[in-house]
């Protein structure tokens, strides 16, 4: 079992999204920075599109070998001294996290932030065996104290403000003084570093996900901004990095290219802070690093979509420039989605992970208006794959009767010209003659959900092929 | 060539493809509507592919045998230049029609002036208006520039840029009603947009969009009028905006 999911759920929590004034407050405040930087970012790279094309290169062919560079990878891991353990599923890898904390009797793991292991709800698991998970990335940090997940693959706590914040710290950080000023972000920035040091010095375990893994090398990139996960790394005896299968890159230079799309498209920085490379244990010499290094490898369902219409999927570097883009996100925040992956990547990898019958809202709560797909560093083609899922939902017979009802009516018709021509004249005439008076309807039987919200203008009255048929027949 | 006015076009709004057959018979055209319906949109969209495959081959079958085929929306012209090839694609008896007749389709406003190599038209219209860039048509087709060089030519008109005038009216065919209560929150805020543009008139290129914010502005209450940019460009607008009642008969022949 993976996370759990209120994705079947999405009306209801959309509903609730929007009546939330101060989280859709929340939300306007952030996002045109988010939109606004990456142009800037992407303006300033001339080679930006012909980066995108080789990104998407290196993914597709990465993808299409993946079996061989994983198992290359593997080796080379080994070779440095590091271990790779392959988990199918979200109860395997923590597991294998778990027994790992436990061989070397860990009281206390920091993590760095990744999606991988909210995926799988490591977490809650550790905490119900007896091991401390403390999240070191501030936005990680701050939910963790709230008990939420996140609301965004980068900003996790996008959907909270400073004064909430605030709120959090004080609540929880009982032991500082009550009387401190914690007005500035900075202040709230600096408190949480001074309660984080003394976990990084006890912590036993770090575990951290990764951005790339480089095949050639056998090595695991994170890129953060907080040099967070690097103290996550480098202080506990062990490195435990949980990771999915298609995080794969061939070499080196490979990531490098695809590392210049993902921060700009992230947030609009040529670099992250920090970009941080592990290549298994410490060494003889070296003067910090793990004692062991271990790479927990997630498939959770990912490759099954390899060589299906899902493929291009696994492509994403998890940049959120599609819900940083997304007119959907915008107006209802992460949490809405019901589960791990917001915005039009969830959309689209949700239902490959937890199948269609929980997540089938996800995919068709998109007007396709296409800007995620006009944004994505690795070209994925994000509406055409929604429009691949409500397919599968079709022909599977899981959309509402009524509504698969509506549209073999409508269809009924607009397989046949002349037939649809007459009902159409007819509709339409009755339409207008209601209408006469007002130039649109205020409400109007079987457009209920139009009219709920906006009116719906008369038909002018006729027919256009009627009426040009009139006009030109005197010719 | 042949105009196809898209079926909310020729149930909803004539005076759209009158507009269009205008420009196109002004530059010179010889335009013919051959019997349609629909694009098969709304099916391809809501997964039912074979529906939307019997429609296209319906459509293709009425529109092959032209040297052009002319559509006043980008996302209907977008179904069949980008969409129709893939639903056919790998169908050795389809798959070439469908490339054809995708290659022969054209939006209006690309076609007018991409095809036609039109920089100007000849209508006046009095005013401020803004123009919003139909989702389809920008990102599918390209259409950004175009129809803003036509505009420019209109005497007495005057292009107020809106923000985000690049951003989604929320419309997205059935999304507008399965997803109304989202819908309805990106309408509101285009519609704050277009209002604080300050235009009195607001144009667009595709009726599905247009439908969606007059039906806003409508129940806002706001005077904003709300036209397809054809009318404009074709000299046309001077009928009542979209969702405005006509003048009273009665009132138009004592003028008169
Ligand atoms: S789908 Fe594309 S835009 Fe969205 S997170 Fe993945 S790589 Fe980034």
């Amino acid at each position: 079992m993976s996370a759990h999911s209120t994705a079947h759920d999405f009306k209801a929590n959309a509903s609730r999204a929007i009546a939330d004034t101060q989280l859709t407050g929340n939300l306007k405040a952030v996002r045109q920075n988010f939109i606004d930087k990456r142009a800037k970012a992407v303006k300033g790279l001339p080679e930006f599109e012909a980066l995108r094309e080789s990104g998407k290169e290196i993914k597709d062919h990465t993808l299409a070998h993946l079996d061989l560079y994983l198992e290359y990878y593997a080796q080379k891991v080994e070779e440095s001294g590091g271990h790779v353990h392959f988990a199918a599923d979200a109860e395997e890898a923590r597991k294998i996290a778990l027994d790992i904390c436990r061989k070397v009797g860990a009281k206390t793991v920091t993590k760095g932030k990744s999606m991988i292991t909210e995926e799988v709800g490591l977490n809650a698991y550790l905490e119900a065996n007896g091991v401390t998970p403390v999240e070191t990335d501030l936005g990680e940090y701050i939910i963790q104290l709230r008990g939420e997940t996140p609301s965004h693959i980068i900003a996790p706590a996008v959907h909270l403000n400073k004064h909430q914040i605030e709120g959090d710290f004080r609540r929880v950080h009982t032991h500082l003084d009550p009387a401190r000023d914690l007005n500035e972000k900075v202040s709230l920035l600096t408190e949480a570093r001074g309660v984080l040091r003394d976990r990084f010095l006890v912590a036993d375990v770090g575990i951290t996900g990764a951005n790339f893994l480089v095949a050639e090398t056998g090595t695991s990139i994170i890129v953060t901004n907080e040099g967070n996960g690097d103290l996550t790394q480098i202080l506990p005896k062990v490195h435990i990095v949980m990771t999915s299968i298609e995080k794969m890159v061939p070499t080196l230079e490979d990531a490098s290219q695809i590392l210049r799309l993902l921060a700009r498209s992230a947030t609009g920085q040529e670099m992250s802070v920090y970009t941080t490379l592990s290549t298994g244990p410490r060494r003889m010499g070296d003067l910090d690093g793990p004692e062991e290094y271990h790479v927990i490898l997630l498939d959770n369902g990912r490759s099954a979509m390899l060589g299906g219409e899902f493929q291009d999927m696994l492509r994403c570097i998890r940049c959120a420039a599609c819900m940083n883009h997304c007119p959907v996100y915008h107006q209802i925040g992460g949490h809405a989605y019901g589960w791990i992956y917001p915005g039009p990547m969830g959309s689209v990898l949700s239902p490959s992970l937890i199948g269609v019958d929980e997540a089938g809202h996800l995919p068709n709560a998109s007007t396709f208006c296409g800007r995620c797909e006009a944004v994505c560093p690795m070209k994925i083609p994000l509406p055409k794959m929604m429009r691949h899922w409500r397919e599968r939902e079709f022909e599977r017979n899981l959309n509402p009767a009524l509504q698969r009802w509506g549209l073999g009516f409508w269809a009924f018709f607009a397989k046949r010209p002349r037939l649809y021509a007459l009902a159409n004249r007819l509709a339409i005439k009755a339409m207008a003659l209601i209408g006469r008076k007002k130039g649109s309807f205020k409400g109007l039987p079987g457009l209920g959900a139009w009219t709920k919200y906006r009116d719906f203008a008369v038909p002018e009255g006729e027919t256009f092929q009627a009426k040009w048929k009139k006009a030109r027949a005197g010719r | 060539m042949a105009l196809f006015a898209t079926c909310l076009v020729d149930s909803l709004r004539p005076n759209v493809g009158f507009a269009t057959a205008k420009l196109l018979e002004e530059a010179g055209c010889r335009v013919e509507v051959p019997r349609q319906t629909c694009c098969g949109q709304p099916a391809y969209n809501s997964g039912d592919r074979a529906t939307a495959k019997t429609l296209a081959l319906q459509m293709i079958e009425a529109f092959e045998s032209y040297d052009y085929v002319v559509v006043p929306s980008g996302s209907c012209a977008g179904m069949i230049i980008k969409h129709y090839p893939a639903l056919f694609a790998g169908d050795p008896n389809l798959a070439g029609r469908a490339d054809r007749l995708a290659a022969k389709t054209f939006e209006l406003v690309s076609f007018l002036v991409g095809v036609l190599g039109l920089k100007t038209v000849s209508a006046r219209f009095e005013g401020q208006v803004t123009y919003h860039d139909s989702c389809s048509g920008l990102r599918e087709l390209g259409i950004k520039d175009q129809p803003r060089t036509l505009l420019a030519s209109v005497e007495g008109l005057e292009l107020v840029e809106m923000k985000d005038a690049d951003v989604c009216c929320g419309f997205g065919g059935t999304f507008a009603v399965k997803y109304g209560e989202i819908s309805d929150k990106i309408v509101t805020e285009k519609c704050a947009n277009v209002t604080t543009s300050a235009a009195k008139t607001l144009l667009a290129g595709d009726l599905g969009c247009l439908l969606n914010m007059a039906g806003k502005l409508s129940r806002q209450g706001s005077g904003i009028e709300v036209r397809h940019v054809a009318e404009v460009l074709a000299g046309m607008a001077e009928g009542p905006a979209i969702g405005r009642a006509a003048q009273d008969p009665a009132l138009v022949e004592a003028r008169s």
